[in-house]
């Protein structure tokens, strides 16, 4: 322990108890939004306090910890909560999916397959996926609990009948099990696929909103459609300029003033072993 | 009416108190299939209440209100769980709100006002959805190319037409209207009375009218019924009611009308 006036992972015992007792029931029950008594965590609303507080409660002395944003590992808020969990608990942090056993996540899903025994805990700012189109709380949780889910099409209707196919792009909405309607976080709904029968076990934390949700292991996780429109995982029809990669998730990013710019995997660890296994794209240096 | 016709609707002792005040009291009465059932009455005289008693907005204090559903025949829609009332609300009942902003999602086009109810009961092919949203704005005079226009670019008589084809689509068997042209000028009250007239007789619809409005009632109503203070004074067939009126309210209230 380094910093000795904290408890091990920051919060108190009795908090992470509490956190835990509100995971099992989310697992118990895929996709159904467990109320939970948040705290105020050493930073803004917004920056992952529910995902904080899942890692907190989920993390043991022997856990390797990741943490990616958007895909990466090296930004501000990654970087961030990995220097907190090494600071409060004192556990060992990667960069590798692969050696990993706790991931901490916002608005992306690995591209290197999860497995057995690993725990992904995604940062969650709105769990309610209806909540924009039904204001009331009470109303929204009497539709969860009847299945009355004719709104959610209403949605994906009005995006064909404004853009000619479905433009929602991120926090696509997915069943749960054939049940329960759930908000996947802001990922782009290129990664909902792997939300599906994923071997990993898969937490949703929202602190401002007070919600635990989870996915158990090998869960059937399916992405709403029509008939007529069916649910595509798209991304940018390139190859990452680093690593060549065609099958990634790609970040546009602005090289000049001239309209130069170049893709890239959003995932930092996939493209950087993909290239140090010689694989290259053509922006690479 | 012959025996062997069933009543879609039949309504026994029908109660509801706001602490000692009486919202609506003792009222039974049935509705058979085809049938358009007005009533009338002065404002605080417990007509909304007794709509929505019915229509599973409000639970009445005593009383039942048993439904000809489809499925299992008759049954006692305030003892039914709530999802059973739910899917009843959103495929055999439809209710038309006084205010088109009540009974329409605002930030939603007009299609998707008219669809939601499809996929609300399981309909999953835009392509179908979008056919079913032409043909009914078509029915109720809206000009197709306003489909993708969200409601509050509409005037209120189109308004209450959307409303209206929002919950037809459905076929519903049984409509609830709340004040149906309350707001209205005249001249789109006649159109739309004219409109669901058509859209009454064509489709058999049974529909319990409430409304303090007599033209109406005597255009659409088959029978009618007088209510004042919670309690219903007089109910019979609307041409007999009207001009033959035998309770001093009712007298009084039909001899309110302005004649111009």
């Amino acid at each position: 322990m380094t910093d000795q006036p904290y408890n091990f992972a920051y919060l108190d015992e009795q908090t992470k108890r509490m956190i835990r007792r509100a995971i099992l029931k989310g697992l118990a029950i895929p996709g159904y939004q467990v109320p939970f008594a948040s705290r105020e965590m050493p930073m803004p609303y917004g920056w992952g306090t529910g995902g904080v507080q899942v890692s907190a409660a989920v993390l043991t002395p022997t856990d390797r910890f990741k943490v990616i944003d958007q895909g990466a590992d090296d930004t501000t808020n990654a970087v961030s909560i990995r220097n907190f969990f090494r600071r409060t608990a004192d556990i060992e942090v990667t960069t590798t999916t692969a050696e990993a056993t706790v991931i901490q996540t916002r608005h992306r899903v690995p591209e290197t397959a999860l497995h057995a025994g690993q725990v992904l805990v995604y940062q969650v700012p709105i769990p309610e996926p209806l909540r924009f189109l039904e204001p009331r709380e009470t109303e929204t949780r009497k539709m969860h609990a009847l299945e009355d889910y004719g709104l959610m099409h209403v949605k994906l209707y009005e995006d064909i009948s404004r853009h000619g196919h479905i433009a929602t792009a991120y926090a696509y909405p997915v069943k749960v099990e054939g049940r329960y309607v759930m908000d996947p976080s802001p990922i782009p709904k290129f990664d909902n696929p792997k939300l599906s029968d994923c071997p990993a076990i898969q937490l949703f934390g929202a602190g401002r909103e007070q919600r635990i949700y989870a996915l158990p292991p090998y869960t059937s996780v399916i992405s709403l459609d029509f008939e007529d429109h069916p649910f595509e995982a798209s991304k940018a029809n390139y190859p990452c300029g680093l690593c060549g990669a065609e099958d990634s998730y790609l970040d546009e990013v602005i090289t000049d003033d001239a309209g130069g710019r170049m893709f890239v995997c959003s995932d930092t660890d996939f493209c950087e072993t993909r290239q140090a296994a010689g694989h290259r794209g053509k922006d690479a240096a | 009416m012959s025996k062997q016709t069933h009543s879609l609707l039949s309504v026994r002792d029908i109660a509801k108190h706001y602490g000692s005040h009486i919202g609506c009291t003792d009222v039974s009465f049935d509705l058979y299939p085809g049938e358009v059932m007005g009533i009338v009455g002065e404002s605080g005289s417990g007509k909304s209440t007794l709509l929505n008693c019915m229509a599973g907005h409000l639970t009445p204090d005593d009383g039942q209100v048993v439904f000809d559903t489809r499925a299992d025949g008759p049954r006692d829609t305030v003892t039914m769980s709530e999802p059973e009332r739910r899917m009843l609300a959103r495929t055999d009942w439809a209710f038309v709100h006084q205010h088109a902003r009540d009974g329409l999602r605002m930030g939603v086009s007009a299609g998707g006002n008219v669809g939601e109810r499809l996929m609300a009961v399981g309909a999953r092919h835009y392509g179908d959805i979008r056919d079913k949203a032409t043909d009914w704005l078509d029915r109720v005079e809206i000009a197709p190319d306003r489909i993708d226009d969200r409601p509050a670019t509409f005037s209120g008589g189109m308004q209450q037409r959307l409303q209206i084809a929002r919950n037809l689509v459905t076929g519903p068997r049984l409509v609830f209207m709340d004040e149906p042209t309350g707001g209205l000028d005249v001249s789109v009250q006649a159109r739309l009375l004219d409109l669901l007239r058509g859209l009454v007789r064509d489709m058999g619809l049974s529909a319990i009218i409430v409304t303090h409005d007599l033209a109406v009632v005597r255009l659409l109503a088959d029978r009618l019924m007088v209510m004042k203070s919670g309690h219903v004074v007089e109910q019979g067939l609307t041409d007999q009611v009207l001009d033959d009126p035998q309770h001093g309210y009712t007298q009084l209230l039909v001899s309110s009308v302005l004649q111009v």
